[in-house]
């Protein structure tokens, strides 16, 4: 009668994360070449430095959420939607680890004077990378409160330089790494986009870090954006190509369920998914059995992207 | 299987129906259940998942049984196997109600522990909207909800007692109901996942399975009883 199972991985079973850190970094550096080094590094009983490559140097910002606790890491880096590598929320954690973030590229295509193709780590070391703490609320009405590293997304727009008549950004994730698991019916590679104006909006961050960390594979490392006011699958995760548009471009899930998301897909209360009201969100930032759930903002609590969309029905525009 | 050996048999399959309820106290008890990311997330799919499975596994005892004469002692679990199914899918309704909906529990057991004993249900009256606007609007609520409503029917009738006084036929009607809950149970679970996602493809070909069995078997037995009929008519018609 017992029927196999998946089992979740108690807490205490999965590796810790300095471990898998260490083991990570080794093979990175393995692979690029430092053979010894890495070898080195490998070894147990690593010194705190060898890995302190991982820790991200950050500066503080006034971007902050006072009213609510910060979500665990743990819980931040084991639960995330990247279907690209699984459609349970904890796969991503294990099936990302073998997308290669280094070398790393990213294609500045479309209406710009110059398409170009940038390094990760000249992307990295443009800005002072700053340390934001935003909400982040997933349309699958549960939120986290998230501390994102990077440099708002409007100074790498101004680095490519549009074209006049570039009216949207496009973000093109990768479809690289060896192993994705495909499921059916959903195009890859994932595809997201801003209006303009959003995208040079001063909160959205172009984001290489969490924690005051480099992201971790199942966030989307190396390059993500995190925009703050929308639904989490807004904010494109390893992104391979940024592409200047005319026209709105087309976008994954929506493309899987226009009536379910909507290009816009701004955290509205109003606005229900078909399955779900949106007018509350599970707080996922306590150890507690018991769920916090709150009244979900509008704009996730963002009313400075309010005047973006003055004279639109958000009903319609969703 | 000697009849003596069946309430061992018995005692056994209670503790494995009831084992994944003890994983998941386990998991209360030992901390690591806060410890996910979510916790109330985990628990839906989880009792969820043993509410379906029971129910597929309560559908397989027939099929399993006709494999060959000496499995038939296996009807006598089917019926504790579907009320695990139902004990199942009621933790999963419960967990809706008050772990999913945003019932405030914590302020629940406060109230009662100064004497308000009302305040479960003050607290309930909280949430009611919500839920009856999920009842009302989201399909996938309905099907689930309809099919806790025939498994509480099929539990409720359950007994020898009943059998009894609706009598065989009736009472076969009313239980071949399980097979609208576990059609209606897996399109619970289709309309509730996104587009693209296949999670409930397993389940679902193992439901088809089950199901196209019994037709064949139906099919099968109304042509034998069709070439029977057509045969005693001739016999008729050669006796006159």
């Amino acid at each position: 009668m017992l029927i196999r199972k998946r089992i979740e991985i108690p807490s205490s079973e999965i590796t810790p994360k300095e471990t898998y850190r260490t083991f990570q970094m080794s093979r990175r550096r393995l692979l690029a070449g430092l053979g010894a080094v890495g070898a080195a590094a490998a070894t147990v009983g690593l010194p705190e430095a060898a890995w302190g490559l991982d820790k991200l140097k950050t500066v503080p910002s006034n971007y902050n959420v006072t009213d609510r606790d910060v979500t665990p890491e743990s819980k931040a880096q084991s639960y995330n939607n990247f279907y690209e590598f699984g459609e349970e929320k904890d796969d991503p954690l294990h099936n990302a680890q073998k997308m290669q973030i280094r070398p790393w590229t990213v294609k500045i295509e479309g209406l710009v004077k110059k398409p170009q193709t940038l390094n990760i780590d000249d992307i990295l070391a443009y800005r002072p990378i700053e340390n934001r703490v935003y909400r982040f609320r997933c349309v699958e009405a549960w939120s986290m409160v998230i501390p994102w590293d990077g440099y708002p997304l409007s100074e790498l727009i101004k680095f490519a330089d549009p074209l006049p008549g570039a009216k949207y950004v496009q973000f093109i994730s990768t479809t690289s790494g060896r192993g994705m698991i495909l499921p059916s019916g959903i195009e890859f590679p994932y595809s997201e986009g801003l209006r303009m104006d959003e995208a040079m909006h001063p909160l959205t961050l172009l984001t290489f870090g969490s924690y005051g960390e480099v992201l971790a594979n199942q966030q989307g490392s190396p390059i993500r954006v995190i925009v703050p006011w929308k639904y989490g699958f807004k904010s494109a995760k390893s992104i391979v190509k940024i592409k200047f548009v005319e026209k709105e471009p087309h976008t994954t899930w929506n493309d899987m369920a226009p009536n379910e998301y909507g290009f816009y897909s701004n955290v509205n209360p109003q606005v229900d998914h078909p399955r779900w009201s949106q007018a509350h969100e599970r707080l996922l930032n306590s150890n507690s059995i018991f769920p916090k759930t709150v009244p979900t903002l509008m704009f996730n609590g963002y009313d400075e992207v309010a005047s973006l969309y003055s004279g639109m029905d958000l009903r319609k525009n969703f | 299987m000697p009849s003596k050996a069946i309430p061992y048999f018995k005692a056994a399959v209670h503790i494995l129906c009831l084992l994944p309820a003890a994983y998941l106290w386990d998991l209360y008890r030992s901390h690591k259940l806060v410890a996910f990311a979510d916790p109330v997330n985990y628990i839906t799919h989880f009792t969820g998942d043993w509410a379906l499975w029971l129910l597929l596994v309560t559908l397989a005892v027939t099929p399993v049984r006709r494999l060959h004469p000496s499995l038939n002692w296996l009807i006598r679990f089917r019926r504790m196997l579907g009320l695990y199914a139902f004990f199942y899918a009621t933790l999963h309704l419960l967990t809706y109600v008050f772990l999913f909906s945003g019932y405030d529990v914590p302020a629940a057991i406060a109230g009662v522990r100064k004497w308000h004993l009302m305040e479960p249900l003050v607290q309930l009256n909280a949430v009611l909207p919500s839920m009856l606007d999920d009842a009302e609007k989201r399909r996938f609520i309905q099907v689930g909800l309809a099919a806790w409503l025939l498994l509480l029917t099929l539990a409720v009738t359950s007994t020898q007692a009943s059998i009894r006084s609706l009598g065989g036929w009736v009472w076969q009607g009313i239980h071949r109901l399980i097979y609208v809950a576990a059609i209606l149970a897996v399109i619970h679970y289709w309309w509730l996942v996104k587009a693209g996602v296949r999670t409930p493809l397993k389940d679902t070909l193992v439901l088809a399975v089950l199901l196209l069995w019994r037709l064949g078997l139906w099919a099968t037995k109304r042509t034998k009883a069709k070439a029977r009929e057509r045969r005693l008519w001739s016999e008729d018609q050669a006796i006159r």
